[in-house]
Order: C-alpha cells, then structure tokens, then sequence
C-alpha cells in the first residue's frame, strides 16, 4: 500500500518548479530596485550639480545670489568639526571596547553598560542635537562652536565606534594573549602590545565609517542652531561654524530653483568626501584581513 | 633565582634589574580605572539625555497641561491669539511617513533578503552587499534633496492632486532610507539558519521557495521582525527627510497627499525659527523630543526583548 | 597496601615509587615540588590530590587521555589556568622553593622564569625579529645591540637562525608551522628562563616538522628543565626521562620513563599505554 501517488506528484511538479520560477525572478526584481534607485539618486544629483561644480564653488563663501555661492566654509568647517570628533570619538570609544572586552567581569554594572550603549544606538540623532543644545550650548557655555557641536557628534558615533572596536579586539584570538602572558607581560602591556596592533585595521574601518556618518548628519547641528551664511573661516575650536550637510539643507530649502542646483553641487562635495573615506575604509580592511 | 645559565651575561639579571621599577605597577592599577571612566561616560551620556529632557520638559508642563499636550487634537504653537499645543498631530504625522516606509520597505527587504541568503550566487553577492553599505551610508539630507526634488514631482504626475509638501513622497523615501537596514539585518538571520536544515528539506524534494518560505522564513522570523521594529524605530526618529519634504502643518487626519508635520520636523522648524530662550515654544521642543525619544526607546527594548527572548537554538 | 598508602599519604601518591626516586636522585635538584594540589573549575574537580617532583636539566612528560588534567597541571605550573575564571586551587606548588600559589608570588615573575609553548604556534603578527625581542622589550631591555645578541642567540637555540636569519624583518606567518612552532620556542629562550613548559607543542605539526622539534626538546634539556605535555606516548617514551601518567584530575603513576612503559605498577597504567583506551 502507497501513500504517495506518482501521478499526482509529477503533475503538480511542474506547477512548484514554475512558482519558483516566478518568485526568484520577484525577489530579484526587489533587490535590483535599491540598486536602481541608488543609481537614479546619483544620476540626478549629479546631472543637476556638475553645471555648478568649479572652483569658484569650493573657494567662494555662501551668498545670497545662487551663481556666487560657495561651499568653502562649509568645507573647512567639516574638517574643524571632524577634527574634534575623531579623537574624542575615537579615544573614548576604544577605550570602553578595551575596558569591555579585556577588564569587565561579568556583572550587573557591566551589563548595564552593555545594553546601555546598544540603546544609545537607538536613539535618534535630533535627540543628541537636544542634548548639545542644553548640555555644550548652553550650560557649558560652548555656544554654537565647534567644540559643542563636536561634543554631541562624538556622543553620537560614541556606540558605532564602540561596537566595532568590541569586534576588532574580540577577533584577536586568544593564544596571542596566552603567548605574552606566558612571557611574564602585565595585562597592559599585553593589550597595548599584542591586542591593540592586531585590532588596529578593525578599529580603524569601523572609526572611519562612523566619522562618515557623522560628516553626512545634519539633525544635531540644525538643532544647535549652528549658522549657515558664514563669510570667515573658524580660527578655533571656540569659533562658530558652519557644515556640508548644514549648507546644503539650507540651500535645498530656499525657494528659488536655481539653489536646488547649488544644493545639488554641495551634495557631489559631500558625496565625494563620503566616498574617499569609504574607499580608504575598505581598503584598510581588504588589506590586512585575517593573519591567523 | 639560581638560573643554570653559561651565559656571561645573563638577560635574566638584566631583567631583575629593570623590575622594581614602580611605573609598571602604576600603570596596570590606573589603566583599568580610565577604561572604566570612559566606560560610564555613555552611562552618563544616557543619563544627561534623559534628566535633560525630563527637567526641560517639567518646565513644558508648568505652562501646558499635560492633558492638553497627551490629547489635544490642534498643535498651533505660533497663534498669537490662543497657542495649542496637543500632540496627536505630530504624532500622526509621524506615523503616517512611518506607515508609508514600512509599506514600501518591510516586502523589498525581505524579498531582497531571501533572495541574497537563498537564490543568490556568490558572485551577485559580493556585488549587491557593497551597494546596500553606501545606500545605507546616503547622509539623510541627501535623501530628502531627492525627495524633494526627484520624488515628489514624479508622483505628481501619477497623482495630481498630491501637493508640493506631503506625506507620500517622504515616506516612500524613508522607506528607502531603511531598505538597507531591513535587508542586511534580515539576511544576517536568514543565514545564520543553519544548511543542514535546508538541506533536509532539499532532500524531500522541495523547491527553493518552499525551502525559503516554509523552513528558512519560519526560522528566522524574530530575527527579522527585530529588524523591522529596529528600522521602525529610525523611521520615527528620522529628521532631515520630512524637514524638505513633508511640510509644516500638523494635522489631525489621515490624508497623505497633503503638507504634514512630524515631531522631529517641527524641532528642526523651531530650532531654526526665532523663538527665544525660555518660551514655551523652546520648552515645547523639549517635550516633544521627549515623546519622540520614548516612542523609540520602546521600539528598541521591544526589538532586544523579541530577537534574544525568540533566539532559535540549532 | 592499603594501609601503608594511607599511612604516608599525606607525604606522596604512590608509595612503590616515590623513596626510589629520592634515592636515586639525591643529587639532582628539584625545581617544582607539588604537594598536594587540588584544582576546581567551578564544581568540575579538575585535579585531585596531585604529588609530583620536577627535577632540574630533565625531560618530564605527562601524558594521559583527554580531559585527563595534564594541560590544566602543566598551565598551574605557570598559573596560566589562572585566565579561566571560576579557578579554585588548594594545595602547594614550590617552584625553587617558594609556593607559588600563594598570593604574594608575583604572577608576571614567576612567568619570567617559566616558558611556555603553546599547542598550537602561535607567533604574533610582527616580524620575526620583533617576536623574539618581545619579551626582553617588555622586561624593560631596550638596547639594540643587546636585543640584536639576544634574537641571534635565542634562534640559535631554537636551531632556526640559519633557516631565518636573511628575512628577520619578515612576518613570522610567512614561515611553515614547524618553523613557526620553533619561533616560539625561540621567543620563550629569549628570556633565558629556567623551566620551559610544553603543551603538545608538535599536535598541529607534520611528522617532519615534529621530529625537528623532537631533537631541539633533547638539545634543550642540557640547559633547561623542560615540561611536556603530549598526546603521543611514543613522543614522551622517546624524548623523556621521567613519564607521568594523569587519569581523571590524579596522577596514576609516576616514574623513570623506561619503567613506565615496560613495567608500570598500575593496571590502569599498562592499559593505557598498551592502546586498549585514550
């Protein structure tokens, strides 16, 4: 006695094999719609920019006439405010991955702290714009300087740059620290010597993709109130300052049209340094991956 | 130590020699300590986040009842005559981008999951997962340009009754915004589902789709909603989109091709506004950021409960 | 039997072996001198009762089935074990007699004193150079001329200087695993230590490179009392003096090599080494 029935099996067969058919090519369909849209975004931004993509652009300062305005002090002022969140970010970030991975002992502070930063990564970054708004601006007395809003920056990529740090630093195998403990090495001297150089490329991949983000985001510094029609360039960490993503949001919502084209160009500067800092990012990775 | 050594010079008693010294034992005492200060700094940051947002808040309610702000219906801060300041239109707002994102991301990007975990071949895969990193490395304003300026007179031809300022245009856009999010974190499920349970349903002769609908899916289905509810979450708290594209009047409706406002676009519009300091319409942003910031607080416990309490053992 | 085992308990395991050992090396130094070890990870009670001497400019093997405890003994001998949490030890191990289970015995000096060689090789990714100097350079010795001495000197001992000597600045993953697994040994001699413990340092090797190894252990032993642990029993007959046998967390027996493997006093033991478990 039989249960299954050849006849059936073979007739419905051809019907399975063609749903599968079908569906592969929807879910092809689906994944080839992210690749086009990001085409299309590249190719309208970039068509609506490159007629005002010169020199004058890069070196002129903003202006009120869209065919004078320029992104120098939106420029620089991204290089100021990177320069106060690459080392802060940076410093605070490996060093709690370190104290994570190398120092915590399982308990309830340390698990709070765990899942603490996996919450701060929720968090939307206008709410980081509140905070740098009441705690640098205000309270601190920064005003809308660099510093302040460097600080908020830095809180903000503070969890990415941690979680990629934990991984780098986790990915040392084990036997390396046995080997210099085995040699009489202290545990910082271990993590200084043999942990940190062998998570470095790690470390660094993840940073530089977090201070790309922090470049493109502009919530925070609207937040703050940082300005956008600057006519001088900072002189310190104490100077106002204006941002790429700041000067192109406020080109983007002026209402003539020809600003929209400005916007466009801002955003190919701003592309352009987005995908420098992604091209050295995956570079570093590719080149020193995996040695064990 | 009495090291049996031919050696005229001896590295241990070069070694007993540099020990002793006190900067090693200072250093390995201190250094943990530092660690653990940078540590709680997110702690702190956590906590100045939330006492910022209550005290500034509290301020909100001594000029506002609380009742009004939770259930009034009208947001009208800047009337001179009679201010009103009732939520649910913001939260409407907020909500109707959030739907429209979710509508057009939650199928794209499972699709495109199952189609990278399960139909894909290498090759495709090492082409397709670099470009969902740089579309998900888009800066926002970025996509709120393309919104503006791109999306949303394209829908104007499809629908001519869709304004200048809507719902529709942002939401699909935010929607495009998490796509990456939802797909990569999908196929991180989907694929940590181990392949001797695919191929025991290969072996029965099932098809691909049937491996993917009625194994791969069902086992990773908490990984997956996390993913959905943690991109819900960003869809919420995104700023920069709806600030370009959506408008600024805050309705108490279900119309999506009209101007809007959400929570996070009417901070952007007082923050560049000129409200002073210390009106109710500065500690206004302070409540509404609040409310912003439980809306995602929740979404974010709610996906760390779903994906750790839901974790498949294989 | 019975009764003279619990007579003298408390001053040795097996009591048909050990006063032959003492009076046959009167004159040979003891470096370790366990007594009475017991070791816990968490409730697993991981050695038990363990008694065992350690003589100076000797091969000492241990060898047992897996999970037998003669990894978990050999890394108390350099409290390695120590980087499991949950470790519990009670007990004495005297190492030049000073216990070094106690507190107060710095656990970086004692491990300046005692190297280690790990299962599998495991050079760090520096060049090779830089790996034997590692140990001298965090000892606080940063001369170059010295350290240039102390690499040449220690890949000497480790028979490698002549296989290296023209790629110091070269990545020591650029070498095969034996090469690699003699680099270690060379960055363990660096700092000239008096014990050097092996944890089946050839296990990941290929039978070449094992037998390189093999040669350099007996080479070594003229200058440093070596540890080894090992999986094969032809190894430690072949390279050791005296064999110890573990089983479950106790030494069974422990004994000159050649009595161990032709005429050990345990059933347990003749099992073992006859092939019939482990």
């Amino acid at each position: 006695m039989r249960y299954m029935d050849e006849a059936l099996v073979t007739k419905r067969m051809s019907k399975r094999l063609a749903y599968n058919k079908l569906w592969r090519t929807i879910f092809f369909i689906a994944t080839s719609f992210a690749l086009i849209t990001l085409a299309i975004l590249l190719y309208r931004v970039v068509t609506q920019g490159a007629g005002y993509l010169n020199w004058e652009f890069l070196t002129n300062f903003a202006s009120r006439f869209p065919a004078k305005a320029g992104i120098k002090a939106a420029l620089i002022g991204s290089l100021w405010l990177m320069a106060v969140v690459a080392p802060v970010s940076i410093i605070l970030g490996v060093g709690t991955a370190i104290y994570l991975e190398e120092y915590a002992k399982k308990n309830k502070i340390n698990d709070f702290i765990r899942m603490n930063i996996s919450n701060l990564a929720g968090v939307p970054s206008i709410v980081f714009g509140l905070l740098g708004l009441t705690i640098f601006v205000r309270t601190f007395g920064f005003g809308k300087s660099i510093l302040a809003a460097g600080l908020t920056m830095s809180l903000l990529i503070l969890p990415v740059i941690i979680v990629a740090a934990q991984e780098a630093i986790r990915a040392v195998p084990n036997d390396q620290r046995e080997a210099s403990y085995g040699m009489g090495a202290t545990k910082w001297q271990t993590i200084i010597r043999v942990v940190l150089p062998a998570a470095i490329p790690g470390i660094l991949t993840g940073s530089i993709l977090a201070l790309s983000r922090a470049i493109g985001e502009t919530a925070p510094l609207v937040v703050i109130g940082i300005p956008v029609i600057l006519q001088f360039l900072p002189t310190s960490v104490f100077s106002e300052f204006t941002a790429l993503p700041m000067q192109i949001y406020d080109w983007a919502k002026r209402p003539q049209e020809e600003f929209q084209y400005v916007a466009a160009a801002g955003i190919i500067v701003l592309m352009t340094v987005l995908i420098i800092m992604n091209s050295i990012a995956v570079f570093i990775r590719n080149k020193f991956q995996k040695r064990y | 130590m009495a090291a049996p050594k031919d050696g005229a010079t001896s590295v241990q008693d070069m070694i007993a020699q540099s020990q002793g010294k006190k900067g090693k034992k200072f250093t390995e005492k201190l250094m943990p300590i530092l660690l653990f200060i940078a540590a709680t700094l997110s702690v702190l940051t956590t906590i100045a986040i939330v006492f910022t947002l209550i005290f500034e808040t509290f301020e909100f309610f001594q000029r506002v009842s609380i009742t009004d702000f939770l259930f009034g219906t009208e947001w009208l801060p800047f009337s001179s005559k009679e201010p009103m300041f009732g939520i649910l239109p913001l939260i409407a707002g907020t909500l109707k981008v959030t739907l429209i994102a979710i509508v057009v991301a939650v199928p794209l990007g499972i699709a495109s999951a199952v189609y990278l975990s399960e139909y894909a071949s290498d090759r495709i895969r090492r082409i397709v997962k670099p470009i969902l990193e740089v579309l998900a490395g888009v800066p926002t304003i970025v996509y709120g340009f393309f919104a503006l300026t791109f999306v949303t007179p394209l829908l104007q031809e499809l629908i001519p009754s869709l304004k200048v300022f809507n719902a529709l245009s942002p939401g699909i856009v935010v929607g495009i915004m998490i796509l990456p999010m939802i797909t990569s974190l999908s196929e991180d499920a989907m694929s940590s589902v181990p392949n001797s349970i695919r191929e025991g349903a290969l072996g029965l002769g099932s098809t691909k789709l049937e491996v993917a609908i009625k194994v791969v899916l069902p086992a990773a289905l908490s990984g997956i909603i996390a993913s959905v509810v943690l991109a819900v979450s960003r869809a919420i708290g995104e700023t920069m989109i709806v600030s370009l594209a959506a408008g600024s009047t805050p309705k108490w409706d279900w119309a999506v091709n009209d101007s809007i406002q959400t929570m996070t676009a009417y901070i952007v519009q007082v923050a560049t506004g000129d409200a002073g300091y210390g009106t109710t319409i500065y500690y206004s942003i302070y409540a509404v950021g609040f409310t912003l910031f439980i809306f995602t607080l929740v979404m974010n416990l709610l996906a760390h409960y779903i994906s750790k309490r839901f974790r498949e053992e294989y | 039997m019975v009764v003279l085992q619990d007579a003298q308990k408390t001053t040795a395991t097996n009591p048909t072996v050990k006063p032959m050992i003492v009076t046959e090396n009167a004159t040979k130094k003891i470096v370790y001198d366990t007594r009475n070890l017991d070791l816990w990870y968490g409730e697993h009670h991981g050695l038990k009762d363990v008694n065992l001497e350690i003589y100076e400019n000797e091969v000492t093997a241990i060898i047992g089935p897996s999970g037998c405890g003669k990894s978990t003994y050999l890394k108390t001998l350099n409290r390695m074990v120590e980087l499991v949490p949950s470790v519990r030890t009670s007990g004495q191990i005297m190492y030049r007699e000073r216990n070094i289970l106690s507190k107060e015995y710095p656990v970086e000096e004692l491990r300046t004193h005692v190297g280690m060689v790990f299962q599998k090789p495991n050079p760090f990714p520096k060049s090779i150079y830089d790996n034997i100097a590692y140990g001298p350079r965090i000892h606080g010795i940063r001369n170059k001329k010295v350290l240039d001495e102390i690499v040449e000197k220690s890949l000497r001992g480790a028979a490698i200087w002549d296989e290296v000597k023209d790629r110091l600045n070269q990545n020591a993953y650029g070498l095969s695993g034996g090469q690699q697994q003699r680099i270690c040994i060379a960055r363990c001699l660096a700092i000239e230590p008096d014990v050097i413990l092996m944890d089946e340092p050839t296990s990941a090797l290929d039978p070449i490179s094992t037998l390189k190894v093999e040669e350099l252990v007996q080479e070594l032993k003229e200058q440093y009392s070596i540890v080894i642990v090992t999986h094969n029993m032809q190894q430690a007959a072949r390279i050791s003096n005296r064999t110890a046998f573990f089983l479950s967390g106790e030494v069974v027996e422990y004994d000159e090599t050649d009595n161990i493997f032709q005429n050990p006093t345990d059933q347990r033991t003749e099992d073992y080494i006859s092939g019939r478990f482990g």
